[in-house]
C-alpha cells in the first residue's frame, strides 16, 4: 500500500489549501449574488416584460442553460480576447459562474412567483400598492418561501462547479490541490484532502440553508402556532415517548 | 372618515330606513367590461351616495364581483365611466380626452377605496398588526408608532385584539376576514366594497363578520356589498340590486326588493335564495 498519513495530514494543515477553500467559498458567494441578480431580473423580464424583453431573457435562459460551464468559462476568458474584450481570470470566473447561475435560478424564481396566489395581488392592489411595492413587500416576500429551498440545492452545487474555474487557472481549492499534487505527485492524499474541503464546506451550508429555510417556513408552519421553547420540549418528549416504546 | 366611534346620538339616529344620505360618491356610468367575446358587464349606471349601503345579488356568473373589480380598478373597463371617491377611475381627463392611468396612479386612486375578498387575501408571511399597518407605513410613509396604536383600535374595532401578533394561518376564517377589513379600513377609505364576503366562512362564523358590516354601515360607511346574505341586506342595506347577465334589472329598498320586485329576474332569484 502507498498511502501516506504524513502528506494526507501535511495537505490537511496546509494554508494553500486552505486560501484555496478560501477562494472557493467567495467565488461561490459573489457568484452566486450576481447570479440572483440576474435570475430575478431574468425572471421579471420573462414575467411582465413586452415580446422583446421576454425573447431577450428567453434567449439567455435557453443559451446558458444549453451549454456547458466549463465551455462558458473557456469562451469567456480565452475565446473573448478574440474580440478584444479581456477579462482577468477572477473577473472571467465570476462572470461565466453567475451567468450560468443566473439562467437556472431565472427559472426558479419565476416558479417561485407564479407559486404566490393571485389573490395576493388583488390584496396588495387594493390597499394602492405600485407595481414595486406588491412586488417588493407582498410577492416576492412569499415567493422566497418557495424559492429558498431550491435555491440552497444551487448554492450547494456552485460551491462544488467553482472547481469547473480551475481550468482558467482560477486559484481555488481545485486548482491548488492540482498545482500540489504536481510537486509531490501525491495524487490520491491531496485529492482526497480537497474532497474533505468540500464536504466541510458543502455541509457547513447545509446547516445554514436549514435555519434559513425555517426562518421563511415560520409564518407558514406548524411550529409557528407554539414558541421555539416549548417546541424543544415537545421533542424531547416525544423522543422520551419513543426511547420507553421500544 | 375618522375610525373613531360615531357618538351615540350619531348612531341613534341610523335607525332604518330614515337614513340621511350624502352627496354622490360612486358614480358608474354606462360601465362596459368583456373578457374576450364574454360580454361581462352591458352597460351598467349606478350612483351611491355618501353613507350608502348597496347590497348587490345576482346568480353566479351575472357579473357581480367584476363590477366590484372595475370599481376598484382591478379590472381595467372597456367603456363608460367610474367615478369614485373623487377620482375618474382609471383615466385623466386631458384636453377633454381621456388618458389610461399608469400603475402608480392607479395605485394611489385604489387607496381611497377598500375591498374585502371572499378568499380574504390577508398576507400570509407577516402578522395580524403588520398586515393591518403595512400599507400606512410603508406606502403612505406614516409614523409606526401611530399606524400602530390605530391598528390596534381597529383590531378591538372588529373584536380581535388579542390576535395582533398572530399570523393569520392561525386565525379561523371569520377571524381572517375580521382582519382583513381592519386593514382595508386602516388606508381610511372613503368607499368599501365587500366580495361575497361570507361565502367561505363556516355558517357559525358568518355573523361574527356581518356583525362587524353592519357596525361599519352604522358609522356612516359608503360600503357596496356583493352577499347573498339577505338579513345582511334587510339589517343595513338602503338599496339592494340583482344583477343579471352583466345588468342590473332590478334596484330598490329592500322591504320593496324582497316583498314587491317587479322583475321576473328577481322573483326568480328569491324564490330560489329562499327556498333553502
Ligand atoms: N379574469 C377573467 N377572465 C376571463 N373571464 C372572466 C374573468 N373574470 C370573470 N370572468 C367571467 O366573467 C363572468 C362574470 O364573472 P363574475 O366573477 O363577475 O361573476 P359573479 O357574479 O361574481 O359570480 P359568482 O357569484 O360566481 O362570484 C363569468 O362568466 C366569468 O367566467
Ligand atoms: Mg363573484
Amino acid at each position: 500500500m502507498n498511502w501516506s498519513w504524513t502528506f494526507f495530514f501535511e495537505y490537511l494543515t496546509n494554508g494553500f489549501m486552505f486560501r484555496g477553500a478560501w477562494t472557493t467559498v467567495w467565488l461561490s458567494v459573489i457568484s452566486m449574488t450576481i447570479g440572483l441578480g440576474l435570475g430575478v431580473v431574468a425572471a421579471m423580464m420573462k414575467m411582465y416584460g413586452n415580446a422583446a424583453v421576454r425573447y431577450i431573457a428567453e434567449f439567455y435562459i435557453w443559451l446558458f442553460r444549453g451549454t456547458p460551464v466549463l465551455i462558458q468559462l473557456i469562451i469567456i476568458y480565452t475565446g473573448l480576447p478574440q474580440l478584444g474584450i479581456r477579462l482577468n481570470v477572477i473577473e472571467s470566473a465570476i462572470l461565466g459562474l453567475a451567468l450560468n447561475e443566473g439562467a437556472y435560478l431565472a427559472e426558479i424564481i419565476r416558479a417561485g412567483i407564479m407559486s404566490v396566489d393571485k389573490g395576493q395581488n388583488d390584496a396588495a392592489r387594493s390597499v394602492g400598492m405600485t407595481w414595486r411595492e406588491r412586488m417588493y413587500l407582498v410577492i416576492l416576500p412569499q415567493a422566497t418561501r418557495t424559492i429558498i429551498p431550491p435555491l440552497g440545492n444551487q448554492f450547494n452545487g456552485m460551491l462544488k462547479t467553482t472547481s469547473l474555474a480551475s481550468v482558467i487557472s482560477m486559484e481555488e481549492l481545485m486548482r491548488n490541490a492540482q498545482m500540489l499534487a504536481q510537486i509531490n505527485f501525491r495524487v490520491l492524499e491531496v485529492y482526497s484532502v480537497a474532497a474533505l474541503w468540500y464536504l466541510l464546506l458543502v455541509s457547513i451550508w447545509g446547516l445554514i440553508q436549514q435555519r434559513i429555510e425555517a426562518h421563511y417556513e415560520k409564518p407558514f408552519g406548524p411550529a409557528a402556532a407554539i414558541s421555539p421553547e416549548a417546541a424543544k420540549e415537545l421533542k424531547k418528549a416525544m423522543q422520551k415517548a419513543g426511547a420507553t416504546k421500544v | 372618515m375618522t375610525i373613531d366611534a360615531p357618538p351615540p346620538a350619531a348612531r341613534a339616529a341610523t335607525s332604518r330606513p330614515a337614513k340621511a344620505l350624502g352627496a354622490p360618491i360612486v358614480l358608474i356610468e354606462n360601465v362596459q367590461k368583456a373578457f374576450g367575446d364574454n360580454h361581462v358587464l352591458r352597460d351598467v349606471s349606478m350612483t351611491i351616495r355618501q353613507g350608502e349601503v348597496v347590497v348587490i345579488c345576482g346568480r353566479s356568473g351575472s357579473g357581480k364581483s367584476t363590477l366590484l373589480r372595475c370599481i376598484d380598478q382591478l379590472e381595467t373597463i372597456d367603456g363608460g365611466t367610474i367615478r369614485a371617491a373623487g377620482h375618474l377611475m382609471g383615466f385623466r381627463e386631458k384636453n377633454g380626452k381621456r388618458v389610461a392611468l399608469r400603475d402608480a396612479e392607479i395605485a394611489r386612486q385604489q387607496r381611497d377605496l377598500g375591498m374585502v375578498f371572499q378568499n380574504f387575501n390577508l398576507f400570509p408571511h407577516v402578522s395580524v398588526i403588520e398586515n393591518i399597518m403595512m400599507a400606512p407605513v410603508r406606502i403612505l410613509k406614516r409614523p409606526r408608532a401611530e399606524v400602530k396604536a390605530e391598528a390596534r383600535e381597529l383590531l378591538a374595532r372588529v373584536g380581535l385584539p388579542e390576535k395582533e401578533n398572530a399570523y393569520p394561518r392561525q386565525l379561523s376564517g371569520g377571524q381572517q376576514q375580521r382582519v382583513a377589513i381592519a386593514r382595508a379600513l386602516a388606508m381610511k377609505p372613503q368607499v368599501m366594497l365587500f366580495d361575497e364576503p361570507t361565502s367561505a366562512l363556516d355558517p357559525e362564523m358568518i355573523s361574527e363578520v356581518l356583525d362587524v358590516m353592519v357596525d361599519l354601515s352604522h358609522q356612516g360607511m359608503t360600503m357596496i356589498v356583493v352577499t347573498h346574505e339577505m338579513g345582511f341586506a334587510r339589517a343595513a342595506a338602503d338599496r339592494v340590486v340583482l344583477m343579471h347577465g352583466g345588468e342590473i334589472v332590478e334596484e330598490a329598498p329592500p322591504e320593496q326588493f324582497f316583498t314587491n320586485p317587479r322583475s321576473e329576474h328577481t322573483k326568480l332569484f328569491l324564490s330560489k335564495i329562499l327556498s333553502h
